[in-house]
């Protein structure tokens, strides 16, 4: 029955409702298809298949109860992030540091999901630490995105940080996974696959239990097949959590519905500063579809300035790096993880975080450390600081206007592996579009709507007022609907 | 503000991370084309702006009871631990 791995999960629900087949069945053809796949995609670094039957087998149980009670995502296997703590299950964030740490706790946006009858079929590849954009910097090597440029065979990068989640949920290997989103790290990797990918408002999800990265811009969301789908996730990951006190005591509003509601009588913005110089045609040629599908779909189009936009990004690199470099500070040898033992304490320290950590998040860390420092902390981190708020403050005005923000996802399609190596900053470029959302805190959505010219995946990104998850849903679907993205990348993986 | 081999070795040494030679100057050139491309935001006019600490607007911490809510478990805290022993971490000596 591989069939099933390629429903929807609006779709997956739907048949186990009605009893079309079983949560053992549908658990069953994921397994033998990430048997199949994950050699070759390398999406997933745990297959927890023993918990995955079990979980299975418990939701068929409550199903078969007369009068059963049973949770929005009764028997539904899905993949998870390996930054989000999975208990008795291995979490590394994909990092060397970490060992074989082994949570003894569930993080809540997982408990949330399996207490609402999900099962787990493992744990996803992902950047160290969440630090990278092509999945390049993992422990684990990287995911490879399945789809190709035509023909050629080259291996393509699904995105990062999020890129197990997002290749497998576009191999057919989960029906839907949980992602975080610090810089673009759900809606780059969506975007690059063909699948959605949701960062919802700050504080929406809790991040109790997820591995920390840059805890003021850090969120929980979804990659899934569809936009109904991502909202089926979300609402179920939502939710205040006295354990996370920067999650917000906010009402989660119906978000599957908001996916109906259309965009008649919605403005929508079209930011100038996002015409980058030196914009792919392509990109740029997508853009003005996507204002023509809303305008046609009934919303009124109007474009607005967000003036401190090409500041967002180096903001961000002083700003993630600080909170990454004290947060990373806890990774000492001493309580879990992998400890190097050296000539005395400082060098067990010094040893066991230099070979612990990699490239790019040593190079993360020391430059959080040095904008932290006596002499520079004004210059860098407080002038980063007060550019955020005037970010922050662009959108806040732009909203008095507008409903919801219409921009490209990202500045090309998937690159090859090895492509973006040399520079930085050139990797850090990705996020171009993506980190503005994060800075101020707001929802965005990552929608494919198009394939280039070489035949990948591109998305459009919506951006919502904080807490308004349903406009960004709405808008988001009406794209969906007037792209009728069909294309599918080729099974070469199977 | 150019970063140079010596600030990169105090650096590192402040994150405890045990930079080796070869690692310096490589580190040195990252560092400085990233720092310099962050420059361009002394462009921006900040004069009067509160620095954003936090993305949730206007929140304050919640406070909550000042009660033991949980402990009393020091198998699951040792759990992880790379050298564990009667109840205790086993770390290298501190004091001599």
């Amino acid at each position: 029955m591989t069939e099933l791995t390629s429903l929807t999960l609006a779709a997956a629900l739907d048949g186990l409702a009605k009893k079309e087949f079983s949560s053992a069945e549908i658990t069953d053809a994921f397994l033998k298809a990430i048997a199949a796949a994950n050699p070759k995609l390398n999406a997933y670094v745990v297959v927890t298949e023993k918990k995955a039957r079990a979980m299975a087998k418990a939701s068929d149980a409550r199903r078969a109860k007369p009068k059963a009670k049973l949770g929005a995502l009764e028997g539904a296997p899905l993949g998870i992030k390996d930054l989000f703590c999975t208990e008795g299950v291995r979490t590394t964030a994909c990092s060397n540091i970490l060992g074989e740490f082994t949570p003894t706790y569930e993080s809540t946006v997982t408990a949330n999901l399996w207490n609402a009858g999900a099962v787990m079929l493992g744990k996803l590849n992902m950047d160290e630490f969440a630090m990278g954009s092509s999945n390049e910097t993992s422990r684990f090597g990287p995911v490879v995105n399945p789809w190709r440029r035509g023909n050629a065979d080259d291996r393509l990068t699904p995105g990062g940080s999020s890129g197990g989640s997002a290749s497998a949920t576009a191999a057919d290997l989960c029906l839907a996974a949980t992602a975080t989103d610090t810089g673009g790290s759900i809606r780059q990797p969506a975007a690059f696959t063909g699948t959605v990918g949701m960062k919802p408002t700050y504080g929406r999800c809790s991040r109790w239990g997820i591995v920390a990265f840059a805890s003021s811009l850090d969120q929980a969301g979804p990659i899934a097949k569809t936009v109904e789908d991502a909202a089926i996730m979300l609402q179920s990951m939502s939710g205040h959590d006295p354990k996370d006190s920067t999650s917000l005591p906010a009402k989660v509003p119906d978000f599957r519905k908001a996916c109906a509601r259309g965009v008649k009588g919605l403005t929508i913005g079209v930011p100038r500063e996002y015409r980058a110089d030196g914009m792919a045609p392509e990109i740029e040629a997508l853009w003005e579809k996507g204002v023509e599908w809303l305008k046609a779909a009934g919303a009124k189009v109007k474009p607005i300035s967000l003036p401190h936009t090409k500041y967002a990004l180096p903001c961000y690199y002083i700003v993630a790096p600080a909170e990454a470099s004290s947060n990373l500070a806890r990774y000492d040898g001493m309580r879990y993880g992998a400890r190097v033992t050296g000539k005395d304490l400082l060098d067990s320290y010094e040893k066991t975080r230099a070979s612990g950590f990699g490239e790019e998040v040593q190079r993360r860390i020391v430059i959080g450390a040095y904008v932290l420092s006596a002499g520079y902390y004004d210059a860098y981190y407080l002038r980063a600081q007060k550019v955020r708020r005037r970010i922050a403050d662009d959108f806040r005005a732009a909203f008095a206007d507008v409903d919801a923000v219409l921009t490209p996802a990202t500045p090309s399609a998937a690159f090859a592996l090895g492509e973006k190596g040399g520079d930085p900053v050139e990797m850090y470029l990705n996020d171009i579009f993506t980190v503005t959302a994060n800075l101020a805190g707001l929802p965005g959505i990552s929608v494919p709507a198009a394939t280039d010219a070489r035949g990948l995946p591109l998305g459009l990104q919506v951006i919502g007022r904080a807490l308004d998850e349903e406009t960004v849903f709405a808008v988001g679907a009406a794209l969906e609907q007037a792209a009728a993205f069909k294309a599918r990348p080729q099974a070469w993986w199977s | 503000m150019a970063i140079d081999e010596n600030t990169v070795r105090k650096v590192a040494r402040l994150a405890r991370i045990a930079l080796p030679e070869a690692r310096v100057k490589p580190m040195v050139s990252e560092l400085n084309g990233i720092l310099a491309w962050i420059e361009q935001l002394n462009e921006v006019d900040v004069e009067g702006v509160e620095p954003m600490t936090s993305a949730v607007p206007d929140a304050k911490l919640p406070m909550r009871e000042d009660k033991v809510t949980d402990g009393n478990d020091p198998a699951k805290v040792l759990a992880n631990a790379p050298k564990a022993e009667d109840g205790f971490f086993v770390v290298p000596k501190v004091v001599e």
